[in-house]
């Protein structure tokens, strides 16, 4: 049977990131977590997939924090089973260390056809840990697809560039990355949410996948970072009023014709 | 930390010519800092030409792969040619376009040389330890994140239009040619298909109309049509309304284009971090929603709360009169 590997990032909801005023740094600690965006799209395709054409579809995530409701949530829309590879010294893993990670994971959970990643993760947008994987993993890969099937040993997907889609063919096993334009990820319903607590989710420490303890976190990452601060808002905050929308209108174009931003 | 003297050089390259330019200008000024060279990657076939013309956008160096196998950027043809040369000339900064096959190139080749690479970079300058430090938008445009890598070479991607042009002098630049291995493509393109492209850029539009959710429908666009017409700008739309409504297929926002008009007005758009990472650096925001709450206006200049169906079209009216009189 085909067995898809769909590799999710536990990810902060962006939109529940707020920032001290005064020194600009972000409050992370209680941002609710969820699967990142795009991964979720690449989780519906491959159970997608696997309800066209039978497969196994394993899920798999490496976080240094407890991970495992993404798990949970991913099982009950559609995954077989999950593996939690969860360690304190993956914390501050930049792409290279986290590919290293999921590559041993990916090698010792065996023979698989297809890896499917989100095209990047909501929260740091590098778009490179699944090249990088691909790379460490020695196949072949496709990056932004929006749309993609399988036949026998070939995978085809179309994939979006800034002015044009490319219809780009390979030989699995091979890795591809998803965009958000591929599908609308299901909602799972209250009887698959009971039924995926009886899937297995295995857990796996550093140890267990024989990790050398310099090739992740800070000291096995190439990547540093020196300080995160939100930008600086400076506007002028302006409210224009009016009795009616023609008066508004108005106001608002004069106002507009004085900051000298009308062009004529 | 090196002394003068000791810094590998400053590489740029990007598949896209006008990116390129921009980068050469960018990595000129690093390379200056580090009293180092500016050199050029150039990957195709028959591309004489081009070399010449980097030299005079500042490259001292132009290091061209010609070969029938790069003329249709297959990754793994590239990404052996760029690990190729790096391993010979050992460069200490390289710089990409962050374009969708320039950010797999980058990636690809940090990887095969176990080093980082910080992708989007919207700010670049040297540190006191001669280490380029990388500024980019993270958390969805909560926050910028400076960052630097500690392997040489250090890769970052740059966006279009965030650095300047240099101007074109014309130049003494060396073209090395070199004869590297390249590996066989191990993906097929069978079809492309063109995406139409917008008339103008939206980049390059000085005034921008934008139009969110609270448009009910796609043909509702012809009021912001118009004004934008009177503003002589153009409309651009959120990202729902491309991925859920498929409606369009553009988007601003951080994963879309990113945008600094003159001026920016938001048309029933609530303002969601993405989309405002992406219209941030406008000089003059107008926020037009219905609800006082909207996160829009956290961000904006000029407020109206009101109805974007009534608003607009009068705003349009109440311009041409003011433009025709004024």
């Amino acid at each position: 049977m085909l067995r898809i590997i769909v590799c999710v990032k536990q990810a902060l909801d962006v939109t529940q990131i707020r920032a001290d005023p005064a020194t600009r740094h972000l409050i992370t600690v209680d941002a609710p977590r969820k699967i990142s965006d795009f991964d979720k799209n690449a989780l519906e395709e491959g159970i997608k997939l696997k309800e066209k054409m039978g497969a196994e579809v394993i899920v798999l995530t490496a976080t240094s924090e407890d991970a495992k409701m993404i798990l949970r949530e991913a099982l009950a829309m559609g995954a077989d089973r999950a593996y939690f590879v969860m360690d304190p010294s993956f914390e501050n893993s930049d792409t290279l260390a986290t590919s290293y990670i999921l590559a041993e994971a990916i090698k010792k959970i065996g023979d698989f056809n297809l890896i499917l990643c989100g095209e990047a993760s909501v929260d740091s947008y590098s778009a490179q840990v699944g090249p990088r994987l691909a790379e460490r993993l020695d196949i072949p890969q496709i990056t932004y697809a929006r749309k993609l099937s399988l036949d026998n040993d070939t995978v085809t997907v179309e994939r979006t560039l800034e002015d044009r889609y490319e219809v780009v063919k390979a030989k699995m096993p091979a890795l591809v990355t998803v965009t958000g334009e591929t599908n609308e990820p299901r909602i799972p319903s209250l009887m698959a949410i009971m039924k995926a607590t009886k899937k297995e989710i295995v857990t796996w420490s550093a140890e267990d996948l024989a990790i050398s303890k310099e090739k992740v976190g800070e000291t096995g990452s190439a990547i540093h970072v020196t300080e995160v601060l939100a930008p600086k808002v400076e506007r002028k905050k302006v409210l224009i009023k009016g009795e009616s929308a023609a008066e508004v209108a108005e106001a608002l174009a004069k106002a507009l014709i004085k900051e000298g931003v009308i062009g004529r | 930390m090196k002394t003068v003297g000791q810094h590998g050089e400053v590489w740029a390259f990007s598949e896209n010519r006008d990116l390129m330019i921009e980068l050469l200008g960018k990595g000129n000024e690093l390379a200056q800092k580090l009293q180092t060279k500016l050199a050029a990657v150039l990957l195709g076939h028959e591309v004489e030409k081009e070399a010449k013309e980097f030299t005079g956008y500042g490259a001292c160096k132009v290091y061209v792969v010609d070969d029938p196998m790069l003329e249709n950027w297959s990754s793994e043809s590239c990404v052996s040619a760029l690990t190729y040369l790096v391993r010979q000339y050992k460069p200490e900064i390289f710089l990409f376009g962050s374009t969708r096959k320039g950010k797999e190139f980058a990636s690809r080749l940090a990887m095969r040389l176990e080093t980082g690479c910080v992708p989007d970079c919207t700010h670049l300058s040297i540190d006191d330890n001669g280490r380029l430090l990388m500024g980019r938008v993270v958390y969805g445009g909560n926050a910028v994140a400076t960052q630097f890598c500690r392997v040489d070479p250090q890769i970052a991607t740059v966006p279009p239009r965030v650095f300047e042009k240099p101007t074109y002098k014309k130049g003494e630049g060396e073209v090395i040619r070199v004869e590297a291995k390249l590996e066989e493509p191990r993906t097929e393109v069978v079809e492309v298909k063109e995406i139409e492209a917008p008339k103008v850029k939206i980049e390059e539009a000085k005034v921008v109309v934008a139009g969110g959710r609270g448009l009910e429908k796609k043909e509702d666009f012809k009021i912001l049509d118009e004004l934008a017409e009177t503003l002589r700008g153009q409309v651009a739309y959120t990202r729902p309304l491309c991925e859920d409504r498929k409606w369009f297929t553009d988007w601003v926002g951080l994963s879309g284009h990113t945008i600094k008009p003159v001026l920016y007005i938001g048309c029933g758009i609530s303002g969601v971090i993405q989309h405002v990472a992406g219209i941030r650096d406008s000089k003059i925001i107008v926020a037009i929603n219905k609800d006082p709450e909207a996160p829009i206006f956290e961000i904006t200049d000029y407020m109206v709360i009101g109805d974007l169906y009534e608003i607009v079209p009068a705003l349009a009216v109440a311009l041409k009169k003011l433009l025709k009189t004024g």
